[in-house]
C-alpha cells in the first residue's frame, strides 16, 4: 500500500509520440519506459519531479506534466501538503528534506515597492546616448586621507573587489553542483567582470585561472581550505549562515564524494562531508574577529574579508558586530535563498525576508556611523533587475544571485537537488548527467542574463536621472511602498505611494 | 494639509549669479541685485538670497550668526542656548526696509559671538567643529529658530520673494563685499518658507545652487552619519554639508572636492595619465557616496574664495566672464553682461570642471 498519490501526471499525446524513447533516455528518475510488446511508451509518474527535461527534449512536443487533480477532502487547515508530509514522516521517521528557497506564500516585499522616475524638474538621462555607470567597488572606505611630503594623496584604501556591475554569483559548492556548472559560472564571471563564489567545497585546480573573479569561501567544515586556496581569489568569504537554513550546517552525502570532489574538499572518497552548525572556533563575535584577522594574516592583508550571515530576527545587531569585527563586506542571505538540501521545516519557517533585513541593517550601520566601514551584499532572492535596483536603493552595495543563475543554466526549480539526479546536469555528480550541461553554452546564457539585467538597470537609472550606481545606493526617497502597513514602511524606511 | 519645507522635500529650479574680486576690492550689493533681476523669469517669487564676504570688518574674528525666529519664545530659547555656549559680543536686529512684495517676515537677528572658552575646552572639540555642532543642534532642536548664517566676516541674507526684492529688503547697498553670490528660486511646490531660500551656509561655506540632484537621499543618508542634520530636506543643504565635510573635516581642497562630487566618468578617468588616473580613482572610490548626480550648477563661497561647478553632464547652464581682476559667473550670459558689458575672456566651464577663484596674494579682503 502507498498512501502517497503521485503529485504529477505525465500526459503523452499518442497522436504525436513517435516512440523515439528520448524521454526514457533523458529521465534520470526513470519515469519513462517502453513496452516492447505493445510498442508504446509507458510511465511511472510516482517518480516524476516535474523537472521538464522530457518535455523540453521531446521532438514532437508530445509531453506535458500537469498537477494531479486527485484530491483529499478539502480542508483549509489540513491541506494536501500537511497531510502528505505526515504520511511521509510516519513512514520513514525522518526529517523532511527540501531544496531551493522557501516556496511558501509569505509577502514578497520587492513586489510591494515602486521605483521613481524624473519628470520636468530633473531630466531623465538616455543610457544609449550618455555614459551610465554601474562599476561597483566592495570593501571598506578609509574615512580619512593621507598625503605625502608633496601634498599628494596617498592611496590608503583597504583591499576591495571591483565589479563591472553590482551583481555576483552566490556561493554554490562543487559537490552541491557539478563541475560543468562551476565552469559555466567561472567563465561567465570572468567575461562579465564580476565574481562567482566557490561555496564551501574548495576550488577545483582547473578553476584557479579564474582567481580574479572568484570568491573563495571558508565555512564551518573548512573543506578545501589551504594557503593557495585563500590566496587564489579576489576575496575570502566566511560563511556563518545561509538564508535557506539559518542555524544549521550542511551535509554532502558520501555518495556524491567521488575522486575529484574528494581531492578538492580534501576528504576521503565516499565519506560524508558534514559542515557543523557553528564554526567550532567561533562561539561569539570576538572569535569571529580572530578568524577575520587570521585570514587577513594568511593573505598578507591583500584580500577583503566577507562575512556571510543569514537574515534572522536580530540581524542588524549581528551585522553591527560583524562590521566591527574587521570584516570588509557583510553578505546577508534572506530566507528565500536557495540550497541544495535543507530540512523543510527550517527552510520554510526560519529567518526573515531579505528586504526587511537589508533595510534594518543599512539603517543600523548608518545610525552607528559605520556604514562606510563595510559594504553590504544581499541575496535570497533577487529575481530580476528591478529587485536588484530596489535592493541597491534600500542600501545594498551589490546583490548575490544563485537561483536566477541556475535557472539561466536550465534549472526548472523542481526542488529535488538533494536526490543528486538533476536531469539538467546542474545539481548532480553523475557523469552522464553532468555532461548534459555544456559550460560554454551555460556561460553564454549567464552572460546574457546578467547583461540584460544591467541594461535594464541602466534604463531605470536613466529614468530617474541617475547616471552612476553610487548615487543609487541607499537613495530611499526613490522608493515608495504599495499596500504596506505603516510598520512595514517604517522598517523599510520608505514612504507610501502618493506621499 | 500643505507641508512646510523640512517636512517634505521640495525640488527646485533656479538662477544663480556671483561676483568675485580677486584683488579684494569691495563693492556693495547694487550690481549683484541688477544681475539677478535680469533672470527674473528663472525665479517664481518663492525665494531669493545673497551671500556677501568681507562685510563685517569690525567683527572679522567673530562668528556672525544670522537667525530667523518665528516667535519670541523661540528667540528666548535660542538665546538661552547661545549664552550657554557663546560669548555674545554684539547683537541687533538685521536692518531691513518695508517692501510691498516681502511679507510674512520672521524676526531676523544678527549676533557676533565667540565660543565660551571653558565650554569649548570641556567639549574637547576644535573651535569650528564646536560651532558647527551648536548650530546644527539649534536648527534641529529649537522649534521656530533657524541659524542660517554662521561664518566669520560673511553674511547670508535671504527671504521668500523675488531675489531683487530680497536685496532691496535687506538694504544690501549698505554692505561692501569682495565676493557676492546670489540666488533666485523656483521651487516646484509652494510652502514659501524663508529658511528654504538659498544660500545655505555653515561656517564660511555658502552654497547657491541651480538644479535638482537625483542623488539627494543617498548623499543625505551618508552625510548624516557625521553629525549633520539635513532638516530642510533640500539638496542644497546637503551639498553645503558635503563641502564642509570634505574640506574642513577630511582636508580635501576645492579641486579635489569637485573630483568627488562631480567625479569624471570612469571612461574619462581611464584615458588620463597613470598618476592622475590613480588620484581620480582613489577620490571617486574613497568618497563614492558623495558623488552628486542630476543637474546642478553651484557657486560655493568660502573665506577668500569661490568655486563654480557644474554637474558632470552639464545639465545646467553657467557662464564665466573675466574682466581685469574681477570674475562674473551666472546662469545666463545676460546676467553678467548687465554688470560688465565687455570681458577679457568669457567661457562656459565644462561639466565637472571647477572654476576656483581665490584672492590674489596680498589682496586685502579685510
Amino acid at each position: 500500500m502507498n498512501m502517497l498519490y503521485p503529485q504529477f501526471e505525465v500526459i503523452r499525446n499518442p497522436s504525436r509520440c513517435i516512440n523515439c524513447r528520448a524521454c526514457e533516455r533523458q529521465c534520470a528518475n526513470e519515469v519513462h519506459g517502453y513496452d516492447e510488446n505493445l510498442k508504446i511508451m509507458t510511465c511511472d509518474e510516482s517518480k516524476c519531479v516535474n523537472c521538464h527535461r522530457c518535455v523540453a527534449i521531446c521532438p514532437t512536443r508530445a509531453l506535458k506534466i500537469v498537477k494531479t487533480d486527485h484530491t483529499f477532502k478539502e480542508n483549509a487547515n489540513w491541506t494536501e501538503k500537511a497531510i502528505t508530509e505526515i504520511y511521509r514522516q510516519a513512514e520513514t521517521g525522518g526529517v523532511l528534506l527540501s531544496s531551493m528557497g522557501n516556496p511558501e506564500q509569505h509577502p514578497i516585499y520587492w513586489d510591494k515597492i515602486l521605483i521613481n522616475a524624473s519628470q520636468v524638474t530633473n531630466p531623465s538621462i538616455d543610457p544609449l546616448r550618455e555614459p551610465m555607470e554601474t562599476k561597483t567597488f566592495l570593501g571598506k572606505k578609509p574615512g580619512k586621507i593621507e598625503r605625502d611630503e608633496n601634498g599628494n594623496l596617498i592611496d590608503n584604501l583597504p583591499p576591495h573587489i571591483e565589479l563591472n556591475m553590482p551583481v555576483m554569483f552566490s556561493a554554490m559548492s562543487y559537490g552541491s553542483i557539478s563541475y560543468n556548472a562551476h565552469a559555466a559560472l567561472a567563465k561567465a564571471a570572468r567575461e562579465l567582470g564580476i565574481c562567482y563564489n566557490t561555496g564551501e567545497g574548495g576550488l577545483h585546480k582547473d578553476f584557479y585561472e579564474y582567481g580574479e573573479n572568484t570568491i573563495v569561501q571558508v565555512a564551518s567544515g573548512r573543506f578545501g581550505v589551504h594557503t593557495d586556496y585563500l590566496n587564489a581569489g579576489a576575496a575570502i568569504e566566511i560563511k556563518m549562515g545561509q538564508g535557506a537554513k539559518p542555524g544549521i550546517g550542511g551535509h554532502l552525502p558520501g555518495i556524491k564524494v567521488g575522486a575529484d570532489i574528494s581531492k578538492t574538499r580534501m576528504i576521503p572518497e565516499g565519506t560524508d562531508a558534514i559542515s557543523p552548525a557553528p564554526h567550532h572556533d567561533i562561539y561569539s563575535i570576538e572569535d569571529l574577529r580572530q578568524l577575520v584577522y587570521s585570514l587577513k594574516e594568511a593573505t598578507n592583508y591583500k584580500k577583503p574579508i566577507m562575512v556571510k550571515i543569514a537574515a534572522v530576527h536580530n540581524v542588524s545587531a549581528i551585522a553591527s558586530g560583524v562590521a566591527r569585527s574587521g570584516a570588509d563586506i557583510i553578505c546577508i542571505d534572506g530566507y528565500r535563498g536557495g540550497t541544495g538540501a535543507a530540512p523543510t521545516r527550517i527552510r520554510d519557517s526560519v529567518g526573515i525576508p531579505i528586504e526587511l533585513a537589508l533595510a534594518a541593517v543599512d539603517q543600523r550601520l548608518r545610525d552607528e556611523g559605520i556604514r562606510d566601514k563595510v559594504s553590504i551584499v544581499v541575496g535570497g532572492s533577487i529575481r530580476n533587475s528591478s529587485d536588484l535596483m530596489k535592493a541597491i536603493l534600500l542600501g545594498a552595495d551589490a546583490c548575490y544571485i544563485a537561483t536566477a543563475a541556475l535557472l539561466a543554466l536550465g534549472c526548472h526549480l523542481c526542488r529535488t537537488c538533494q536526490t543528486g539526479k538533476c536531469n539538467w546536469g546542474i545539481a548532480t555528480q553523475r557523469e552522464d548527467l553532468v555532461k548534459r550541461l555544456n559550460p560554454e553554452v551555460g556561460a553564454k546564457r549567464l552572460v546574457n542574463l546578467v547583461t540584460a539585467w544591467n541594461h535594464e538597470l541602466e534604463e531605470m537609472m536613466g529614468g530617474m536621472g541617475i547616471n552612476s550606481i553610487e548615487a543609487l545606493r541607499g537613495n530611499r526617497l526613490m522608493l515608495r511602498g504599495i499596500g504596506l502597513t505603516q510598520k512595514e514602511l517604517d522598517i523599510l524606511g520608505i514612504k507610501h505611494a502618493g506621499e | 494639509m500643505l507641508l512646510k519645507e523640512g517636512q517634505v522635500r521640495i525640488p527646485a529650479g533656479c538662477a544663480i549669479s556671483g561676483i568675485f574680486h580677486k584683488d579684494g576690492k569691495k563693492e556693495n550689493g547694487e550690481r549683484i541685485i541688477k544681475s539677478i533681476s535680469t533672470m527674473h523669469d528663472r525665479s517664481n517669487g518663492l525665494g531669493g538670497g545673497f551671500a556677501a564676504y568681507g562685510i563685517y570688518p569690525d567683527f572679522k574674528n567673530d562668528y556672525a550668526f544670522h537667525i530667523f525666529y518665528d516667535s519670541n519664545r523661540a528667540k528666548d530659547e535660542c538665546e538661552t542656548y547661545l549664552k550657554e555656549n557663546f560669548d555674545i559680543i554684539a547683537m541687533a536686529k538685521i536692518p531691513t526696509r518695508r517692501h510691498p512684495r516681502i511679507t510674512d517676515e520672521p524676526m531676523i537677528f544678527r549676533y557676533f559671538v565667540q565660543p565660551l572658552q571653558t565650554v569649548l575646552a570641556f567639549s574637547q572639540l576644535d573651535e569650528k567643529e564646536f560651532v558647527v555642532r551648536k548650530v546644527i543642534h539649534a536648527n534641529h532642536n529649537i522649534k521656530g529658530a533657524y541659524i542660517f548664517s554662521s561664518g566669520k566676516n560673511v553674511g547670508v541674507f535671504k527671504a521668500s520673494g523675488f531675489p531683487e526684492d530680497v536685496g532691496e529688503y535687506y538694504m544690501l547697498e549698505n554692505y561692501e563685499a569682495y565676493s557676492w553670490t546670489c540666488h533666485g528660486r523656483y521651487p516646484t511646490n509652494t510652502p514659501g518658507w524663508w529658511g528654504g531660500a538659498h544660500p545655505f551656509a555653515l561656517l564660511d561655506t555658502t552654497v547657491v545652487h541651480n538644479g535638482e540632484i537625483s542623488s539627494y537621499d543617498a548623499n543625505r543618508r551618508f552625510i548624516e552619519m557625521f553629525g549633520y542634520s539635513c532638516d530642510l530636506l533640500t539638496d542644497t543643504e546637503a551639498i553645503t554639508y558635503i563641502v564642509d565635510y570634505l574640506n574642513r573635516r577630511i582636508g580635501l581642497n576645492y579641486s579635489e572636492i569637485a573630483n568627488v562630487i562631480a567625479a569624471p566618468f570612469w571612461s574619462t578617468i581611464e584615458k588620463k595619465p597613470e598618476e592622475e588616473k590613480k588620484r581620480l580613482t582613489y577620490l571617486r572610490n574613497a568618497f563614492a557616496s558623495l558623488l552628486v548626480t542630476g543637474p546642478f550648477s553651484i557657486l560655493v563661497g568660502f573665506e577668500g574664495g569661490m568655486m563654480a561647478l557644474n554637474d558632470r553632464l552639464k545639465l545646467r547652464s553657467m557662464v564665466v566672464g573675466e574682466k581685469d581682476e574681477t570674475v562674473y559667473i551666472a546662469s545666463e550670459e545676460c546676467a553678467i553682461r548687465i554688470m560688465q558689458p565687455e570681458f577679457d575672456k568669457i567661457y562656459a566651464p565644462r561639466g565637472g570642471e571647477p572654476v576656483i577663484l581665490t584672492l590674489n596674494k596680498g589682496g586685502n579682503a579685510q
